[in-house]
C-alpha cells in the first residue's frame, strides 16, 4: 500500500509544484529545489547504472560468450576514463586557484579526459552519425515507391522538394516570370508552398495534439488516475 | 639676385622661442576647439521600475533621450551593494553597461537591470554620451527593489487554455465514472503488440523494446514505459523473450518495476529476468551503436521504440527493418515521427502516443480523460476556424472598415495567446 501511496504523493506534490511555479513566478525557487532533487536521483541512479554495466560485461567475460572481447574493451574504456575522469590527469590548472589539482578544467585538449574526448569519443560518435545519410537514402528509396494515392503524393512532393533544393530546380524554372500568373511555379516558390503551407500546417496540427496529450497525461498522472507509471509491488 | 636667410632667423634662441610660440598657439586652439564641443544635454525623467511578471531581481531603468540626434549612446551605473561596499567602501557606483547608438536612438529608453539583490535599495544614474564622446551630467534615479510576482499576468492566456483542458479531462473522468457511453477509435499500432509478441514467440526470438534515449522527467518516457508494462505482460503470457536496454539508470530501475509488475500481473513471476533489462550508456551514438550491434546479431522479431527519440530514430528502424522484425514505434518529436512513418510497420503520433495507457488499461477513469482531452481540441479548432476567418477577411478588405476592424481583432487574438 505505502510502496504506491507515497511515491503518487511525491509525484502529485512535485508535479503540482513545477505547474504552480510556471504562473507564479514568486514560487521559481520552488521548482528548481524539485529539479535539483530529481537531479541527486540521477546521481545516485548513475551508480546503479555503472554497477549494472559491470555486471552485464564481467559476465559476458567470464562465461566467454560471443563478442566477450569487445565487453573486455568497454571495461577497459570504462576504467581508463573513470581514472583519467576522477584523477583530473593533465587538467588545466585555475586561473583562480592555480595550486589546488582538482579545480583544474578538463575542457581543452591537454587534460586527458578532454583529448579523450576530442580525439576519441567525438570521431566514433561523428561515424555513427554519418550513417544516418545512408540510412535516409534507404528510408527513401523504399517509402518512396508508387504504390497508392498516397504513396503517389508523398513521392510528388519530396520530388518537388528534392528539385528545388539543387541548382536544377531554379535553372528549370527561372525562365518563368516573377509577376507571372504561373510564378507559384518557380522553385522558390514551390518549396514555400509545400513547407510553408502542408508542413507547417500538419506540424502545427501534430503538435497540437502532442501539447494536449501531454497536459492530459500529467493530469492523470498527477491526480493519480493513472498509475500505471508506479511500483506495483 | 641670391636670397638669403637673415642672421637672426638662424639664431639658436629665436628658433626655440618660435617652437614655444607654436606650441601655444596649437594648445590654444585644441582648447578653444574642446569648449567648442557642446555637453550633450543630460537624460531626463530617469526612472527605476521593478520588472513585472518575473521572480525578484530584475528592475527596469527607462529615461527620454532630451536630444537623439546629438546622442551617441548612453552609460549605466548603479549604486553599489552592501556586500559590495563592504569590500571597497570607495565603491559607490559600478557601471553596468555602455549601450551605443541603437539605446538612445528615440527619445524613450530601457534597460533591464539583471542580478539586483531583492533585499536592498538600488539607485541607477545615467549619463548620455555625445557624438564628441562627451559625457553629460549623470542623472540620478530615485531608489527602487525588484520583488517576485505572486502571479504572472502574461501567461494568464495558457492558465485559461489548462484550466479548459483540465476542467473537461475532470468532468469526462467523472461523467465516465458515472457510466456515460465512451467510443474510443481503436488505434492499430497498440492493437499490434499481441501479434508483434506472439510472431516473436513463434519464431523463437526475442521482443526489443528501447524507451527512447531521455530520462524518467521526460513524460514521453513515463508514456514509453507504460506501454512496456502491457508489452512485457504479453510477452510473460507467451513467454517471449523481452530485452531493454536503456539509456539511463533511472529508467533501467522504473523499467525493471514495470516488467517485474508485468510477470506478477500473467502470473509467471518465475519468469522474470532481471539481466534482459541494462543501462547500456548516456552517450546517444554509443546507445545507438549498442543497440544496432545487437539488433544485427541477435536479430529480435519484434522491435518497439517507445520514447523520446532524435536522430537516432532512423538508424533504429532502418536496422530493425533491415532484419525484417516487425515494428511498433511511438513518440511525441514531431521531427522523428516522419522517419519511424517510413521505416516502421505501425507509429503512434503525438497524441496517440500519450493516449496509449488509457487505452491499453481500458479503464473508465483513463478513458474519460482522452475524452476530455477531445473538448480541448474542439477550443484549438474553433480559435483557429475564427482566426483563419477572419485573418482572410483582413486580407481581402485589406483597406475597407470592416478589414481593419478584422485586422485589429486578428492582433488582439495573437497577442492573447502569444503568438
Amino acid at each position: 500500500m505505502l510502496q504506491r501511496t507515497i511515491p503518487l504523493l511525491i509525484l502529485s506534490a512535485s508535479g503540482l509544484v513545477l505547474i504552480l511555479s510556471y504562473f507564479s513566478p514568486i514560487t521559481e525557487t520552488w521548482s528548481e529545489q524539485v529539479v535539483s532533487w530529481f537531479n541527486i536521483l540521477a546521481g545516485v541512479a548513475f551508480v546503479l547504472g555503472a554497477g549494472n554495466l559491470l555486471a552485464v560485461n564481467l559476465e559476458k567475460i567470464s562465461s566467454k560468450r560471443p563478442g566477450w572481447a569487445y565487453a573486455a574493451i568497454t571495461l577497459v574504456s570504462f576504467g581508463a576514463m573513470l581514472v583519467v575522469g576522477l584523477s583530473k590527469w593533465g587538467s588545466v590548472p585555475d586561473a583562480k586557484y592555480p595550486n589546488v589539482h582538482l579545480a583544474g578544467s578538463q575542457d581543452s585538449t591537454q587534460a586527458g579526459y578532454g583529448w579523450a574526448y576530442e580525439y576519441v569519443l567525438s570521431p566514433l560518435t561523428a561515424t555513427m552519425f554519418a550513417l544516418l545519410a545512408f540510412y535516409v537514402a534507404s528510408a527513401a528509396f523504399r517509402a518512396f515507391r508508387a504504390k497508392n494515392l498516397e504513396a503517389i503524393l508523398l513521392l510528388g512532393t519530396a520530388f518537388i522538394i528534392l528539385l528545388v533544393q539543387i541548382a536544377a530546380g531554379a535553372f528549370l524554372t527561372n525562365w518563368i516570370p516573377e509577376d507571372s500568373f504561373f510564378a507559384f511555379l518557380r522553385a522558390e516558390s514551390l518549396k514555400a508552398i509545400v513547407t510553408e503551407v502542408f508542413q507547417t500546417a500538419g506540424m502545427r496540427a501534430i503538435l497540437i495534439g502532442i501539447a494536449l496529450g501531454t497536459a492530459a497525461t500529467s493530469l492523470r498522472l498527477i491526480l493519480g488516475i493513472d498509475r500505471s507509471a508506479l511500483s506495483k509491488g | 639676385m641670391q636670397f638669403r636667410i637673415p642672421e637672426f632667423i638662424r639664431n639658436r634662441a629665436f628658433a626655440s622661442a618660435c617652437r614655444l610660440a607654436v606650441g601655444a598657439v596649437i594648445m590654444l586652439a585644441a582648447n578653444l576647439t574642446a569648449v567648442a564641443a557642446p555637453m550633450p544635454p543630460a537624460a531626463e525623467n530617469v526612472r527605476l521600475d521593478d520588472a513585472p511578471d518575473d521572480a525578484g531581481g530584475v528592475l527596469i531603468v527607462s529615461w527620454k533621450t532630451p536630444d537623439p540626434t546629438a546622442s551617441a549612446g548612453i552609460v549605466i551605473e548603479r549604486s553599489a551593494t552592501a556586500a559590495e561596499q563592504e569590500k571597497d567602501a570607495n565603491a559607490l557606483w559600478i557601471e553596468v553597461e555602455r549601450l551605443g547608438r541603437d539605446a538612445v536612438a528615440g527619445v524613450d529608453g530601457s534597460y533591464s537591470l539583471k542580478g539586483v539583490p531583492n533585499d536592498e535599495d538600488t539607485r541607477v544614474r545615467v549619463s548620455i554620451l555625445g557624438i564628441d564622446g562627451e559625457l553629460s551630467e549623470f542623472v540620478e534615479s530615485a531608489p527602487a527593489r525588484p520583488s517576485a510576482s505572486l502571479f504572472s499576468f502574461k501567461r494568464l492566456p495558457l492558465l485559461i487554455v489548462v484550466a479548459v483542458v483540465s476542467l473537461s479531462v475532470l468532468v469526462w473522468v467523472a461523467l465516465a465514472r458515472s457510466g456515460a457511453p465512451l467510443k474510443i477509435r481503436r488505434i492499430a499500432a497498440l492493437d499490434a503488440v499481441d501479434e508483434a509478441v506472439g510472431r516473436a514467440t513463434e519464431m523463437g526470438r526475442a521482443v526489443l523494446f528501447v524507451p527512447g534515449i531521455q530520462d524518467m522527467n521526460d513524460i514521453q518516457t513515463i508514456a514509453g514505459l507504460t506501454v512496456l508494462g502491457r508489452v512485457a505482460q504479453t510477452a510473460a503470457e507467451y513467454d517471449a523473450r523481452l530485452e531493454v536496454p536503456t539509456c539511463r539508470s533511472i529508467v533501467m530501475t522504473a523499467a525493471r518495476e514495470q516488467v517485474q509488475a508485468a510477470h506478477h500481473a500473467a502470473g509467471r513471476p518465475e519468469t522474470y529476468a532481471e539481466g534482459n533489462i541494462n543501462y547500456i550508456t548516456d552517450e546517444q551514438f554509443g546507445y545507438v551503436a549498442y543497440l544496432s550491434g545487437h539488433m544485427m546479431r541477435e536479430k529480435p522479431a519484434a522491435c518497439f521504440y517507445m520514447g523520446a527519440f532524435y536522430a537516432e530514430s532512423l538508424v533504429l528502424a532502418e536496422n530493425g527493418n533491415s532484419i525484417g522484425a516487425i515494428q511498433i514505434a511511438g513518440t511525441a518529436e514531431p521531427s522523428q515521427l516522419p522517419f519511424f512513418v517510413a521505416a516502421c510497420d505501425y507509429t503512434l503520433i503525438g497524441e496517440e502516443f500519450f493516449a496509449a495507457s488509457a487505452y491499453l488499461s481500458g479503464e473508465r477513469d483513463q478513458l474519460g480523460s482522452i475524452k476530455g482531452q477531445d473538448v480541448g481540441k474542439a477550443f484549438a479548432i474553433v480559435v483557429i476556424l475564427i482566426g483563419t476567418i477572419l485573418a482572410t477577411i483582413a486580407a481581402v478588405d485589406a483597406d475597407g472598415s470592416v478589414g481593419v476592424w478584422t485586422e485589429s481583432v486578428v492582433a488582439s487574438l495573437r497577442s492573447f495567446f502569444g503568438g
